[in-house]
């Protein structure tokens, strides 16, 4: 199958590729930049283990082919860490206990991660809201929602009641 | 410093946050992208299967001299399956796998599967408990009569008399929709080829690796030990993924024959259609009461829809056995009598799903109590104070004997925090504003961390239960543990590694849990049947406790001290008495690089190895589910939610809670969401997450838990297993909710999901027979 040029940044980092038309920008980030930590959990957009945050924007990397993202900037969970330390969020998951198998980890923190970097306050309602968007099996969500929250308070960003 | 517990933050978290987890999808590189084909009917001959010329495809007759799956059980009437890894002539399931395609990519093999003609002439499928039960239904197996693969009574000598002399005798019908596990982590295999050693890896998502590794050599009749299992992190398995899957020994089967690397990733479709589900259950109860409410004798008649074969290695027996054996739950009741029955249909294979039946009977009893307590006119939870045990060890009907539990108290517990009076004076008034709350509650226990005198007593031809541990220290003092569990993401390496950090004062950091790897670790049976725990953690204990000892007295050689006197504590060895002391450090490299020094004491090294085969032991616990429902639109939100537990000593309450809110979770799907679907022709409506809906945080409320603890002789850690309770509890008490909701309407439910279809349903039929 023919091939098209694509070049984007992932975490900062310039790539340049040959892609196939039809490889999704999950795939490409899994299988040819090696970046492993973007899940597939039902490749036809529900559960959200894919998401990226493309050009500061969430989006199902299952849904969106990579020549779509020619030019873009794509952020991913591996580009979350603060070299050898978890960043607040990733710390707040930890914390919190909000992952059990962690395969949902990584969406649920880049959906998250575009939450708490919204110019707008955080409350109860959005982030609830926003965070219907992913699918987590094992923890029932209530520790997802805390650490969410906990981080946003950090970050001076939540505009609900203390809560931890 | 005690690290039992306490809420020690897990070992695992720090890779899987990073996005540095290695899950089997992440293990493909190199190895050929290999496609199933899926049979496109439930029922059907199979006249021919082509590929493109050049292409690598395997069908059933390529797997001639391969062994069929077929797990067996010795008792009950049972039928044995023949699975073939891929069929010959006849397909049994839509979805069921009939040849697999290889390629370079995942891409070029979903092609080329395409491009495969695979031409089945159809047959009238068997579909449903009421097909596959009538007189003239077609067998799905010839061998199998009335298309019964479990056929299986009990009755205690006094239960007809119990019903003759009753006050009250109440009846329901119950019903269980099918269910799937749906970890978010699909199946998936790799293996791959060492030409060197003609040994063949598997890297596979699964429960029980070393299980795993027995059934596909048996299959393949090829030496276990040319074979090594891994699971990787596993992305949730909820019994999903302690089965044999016949795409697995395909995968060995090739990497053997063409001597190379083989991936096999399920895409979200094959796990809706072709894994494995759960709970498609239809049971009628009857029960008898005296005149103060006391609960005389039980009736049930079980039917479970368990598809078209028996998983391995459980059967599919685990259902309706599990449902004769338990069924009276945590409730004295002289008299008992049940009839389960296993019924074959074309439709993918039942396997065990978090709580295997206990949701579904904890609905059934849960729901007859509520029942008989409108009946006979008394409270509900009067009606359970009645009737809960609350004496130990108490035998119940079936043989089976409850350790110390606290059945009432945990009751108390949960009612007092739900207020009933305030809910009472809420619900008055919500009713007259034309908004009907309701409140309901569940008590069950869950039979727990038993081993294999428990799993016999099912006759199972290949029965588990023990777990085995191994455990040494380097000689710069780490300790190893090589356990035969093997963890799907509950956080078993930081509870095991808090066990073993007590006995031995070390700080669970330098603790190393090895598991998941045929070649690392010792044979075990893997997690399921909320044992992990109790089992593994008690193995843990106890080899801890061994090591502990011999280095008290490795201390109390080199220390010339009474080993009687030698404490471990923050990485030293402490005579209690002079102070002294010595590292472990130092003990560790000495028991090493200084044998000769410690020759008496440690003749074998730091390596103690420790088998744990408990019985058995019983959590409990209550839930109560507050909820509205919408009359218009059958709606319903559940308003709070409160679960009172008692699962004994807790090694980590954080863990505890994450089980038990995941497992509410999964049980107020199953009470209100999920539900697969299949038509009449046995095609599946339910094939993908628009259509099979896991419920996200927009459904599941906050869940308020309460901890009892009640110790019991029965496990070594005073721990009992949690895994499976909350998905246990919560259908029960959020139908119970919603029929107290309804209550004005004199609706019931016996039915889940109770969706919004289904309750406007019955409203409709309400107002219909009102009019």
């Amino acid at each position: 199958m023919t091939t098209h040029p694509v070049s984007f940044t992932v975490n900062g980092t310039e790539h340049r590729l040959e892609v196939e038309p039809r490889r999704t920008l999950a795939d490409t980030l899994r299988d040819q930049l090696g970046l492993a930590g973007t899940h597939l959990g039902c490749e036809h957009g529900v559960c959200g283990a894919c998401t990226v945050l493309v050009n500061g924007e969430p989006v199902r990397a299952c849904l969106m082919f990579a020549v779509q993202a020619d030019g873009a900037e794509i952020r991913t969970v591996e580009g979350l860490a603060e070299g050898e330390a978890l960043n607040p969020l990733q710390r707040q998951f930890h914390v919190n206990h909000a992952l059990q198998c962690g395969y949902c980890t990584p969406g649920f923190l880049m959906l998250a991660t575009w939450l708490l970097e919204r110019p707008e306050m955080l409350d109860e309602a959005t982030m609830r809201h926003v965070l219907s968007s992913n699918l987590c099996r094992c923890t029932g969500y209530q520790n997802i929602l805390k650490a969410v929250r906990a981080a946003a308070q950090e970050a001076g960003k939540w505009s609900g009641p203390a809560t931890v | 410093m005690n690290w039992v517990g306490r809420r020690v933050l897990r070992l695992e978290d720090a890779a899987l946050v990073r996005g540095e987890g290695r899950f089997v999808g992440d293990l493909v590189a190199g190895a050929m992208a290999v496609r199933f084909l899926r049979s496109p009917v439930a029922s059907g001959r199979i006249l021919r299967i082509e590929a493109p010329k050049g292409a690598l495809l395997v069908t059933g007759a390529d797997l001639a001299g391969v062994r069929p799956i077929a797990p067996k059980l010795h008792k009950f009437n049972f039928v044995a399956t023949d699975q073939l890894i891929l069929p010959r002539e006849r397909v049994h399931y839509v979805g069921q796998a009939v040849a697999a395609v290889a390629a370079r990519t995942p891409e070029e093999a979903e092609d080329l599967a395409e491009a495969v003609h695979l031409e089945i002439e159809p047959d009238p499928p068997v579909i449903g408990l009421d097909a596959a039960l009538a007189p003239d239904a077609p067998r799905l197996h010839p061998h199998a009569a009335g298309n019964l693969l479990v056929d299986a009574r009990i009755a205690t000598p006094g239960c007809a008399a119990a019903f003759a002399e009753a006050a009250h005798v109440v009846e329901i019908g119950i019903r269980s929709r099918r269910q799937n596990a749906m970890p978010l982590e699909p199946r998936g295999g790799v293996a791959s080829y060492d030409k060197a050693s003609g040994r063949v890896t598997l890297h596979a998502s699964t429960q029980i690796p070393h299980l795993l590794r027995t059934g596909i050599a048996d299959c393949l009749g090829m030496p276990e030990a040319d074979l090594r299992v891994v699971a990787p992190d596993v992305g949730g398995g909820f019994g999903q993924k302690m089965q044999l899957f016949p795409e697995y020994v395909v995968l060995v089967w090739l990497a053997r024959r063409h001597r190379g690397g083989f991936a096999w990733i399920e895409d979200r479709s094959e796990n809706l259609i072709a894994s494995a589900h759960a709970r498609d259950q239809r049971h009628r109860l009857r029960a008898a009461f005296d005149a103060e409410g006391r609960m005389l004798a039980l009736e049930a008649d079980i039917l479970a829809d368990v598809g078209a074969f028996s998983c391995y290695p459980t059967t599919c027996g685990v259902e309706p056995l599990m449902a004769l054996a338990e069924y009276p739950g945590p409730y004295r009741v002289a008299e008992y009598a049940a009839h389960a029955r296993a019924v074959t249909t074309n439709t993918c294979p039942m396997a065990p799903y978090r709580g295997v039946s206990r949701p579904v009977i904890t609905f059934g009893l849960e729901r007859l109590l509520d029942h008989a307590a409108r009946r006979i006119g008394m409270d509900p939870v009067e009606l359970r104070r009645r009737n809960l045990v609350a004496e130990f060890p108490y035998r119940t009907p079936t043989g089976l004997v409850l350790d110390e539990a606290s059945y009432l108290e945990t009751m108390e517990r949960a009612v007092a925090a739900a207020d009933l009076p305030g809910f009472r004076a809420r619900q008055e008034a919500a009713r007259r504003e034309g908004r009907y709350l309701g409140i309901g509650l569940s008590v069950f226990n869950e039979r727990t961390g038993y081993g294999t005198p428990a799993f016999a007593t099912r006759g199972m031809e290949i029965t588990p239960g023990y777990e085995r541990v191994e455990l040494s220290m380097t000689p710069s003092d780490e300790v190893e543990a090589r356990i035969g569990a093997s963890p799907h993401g509950q956080g078993l390496r930081t509870a095991l590694s808090q066990v073993i950090a007590d006995e031995l004062g070390l700080d669970p950091a330098r603790i190393r849990i090895i598991h998941g790897d045929t070649d690392r670790t010792p044979y075990g049976w893997g997690t399921f049947a909320s044992r992990s725990a109790v089992i593994s953690g008690g193995a843990c204990k106890l080899a801890a406790a061994k090591l502990a000892e011999r280095l008290r007295r490795c201390a109390a050689r080199m220390l010339q001290a009474d080993a009687a006197q030698v404490e471990l504590r923050e990485g030293m060895a402490v005579v209690g008495a002079t102070g002294a002391s010595i590292p472990l450090a130092s003990l560790a490299r000495t028991a090493h690089h200084g044998s000769h020094l410690l020759a008496e004491e440690a003749p074998e090294g730091l390596y103690e190895a420790v088998l744990y085969d408990p019985a058995g032991t019983f959590s409990n616990a209550c839930h109560i589910a507050e909820v509205e429902v919408d009359a218009e639109t059958g709606g319903v939100r559940i308003l709070r939610y409160i679960v009172a537990e008692d699962a004994g000593r807790l090694i980590n309450p954080m863990l505890v809670d994450g089980q038990i809110q995941g497992g509410v979770a999964q049980g107020i799907a199953n009470a209100l969401y999920e539900e697969v679907i299949y038509d009449a022709d046995g095609q599946i409506l339910t094939g993908s997450l628009a259509d099979y809906i896991p419920p996200t945080c927009a459904e599941i409320p906050e869940i308020e838990i309460h901890h009892l603890v009640t110790t019991s002789d029965a496990s070594v850690t005073q721990a009992k297993g949690v895994g499976e309770g909350g998905a246990i509890g919560a259908p029960a008490a959020v139908v119970n909710a919603i029929c107290d909701a309804l209550a004005p309407f004199g609706i019931e439910i016996f039915e889940m999901p109770a969706t919004p279809d289904r309750i406007r349903a019955l409203l409709r039929a309400a107002q219909e027979a009102r009019a």
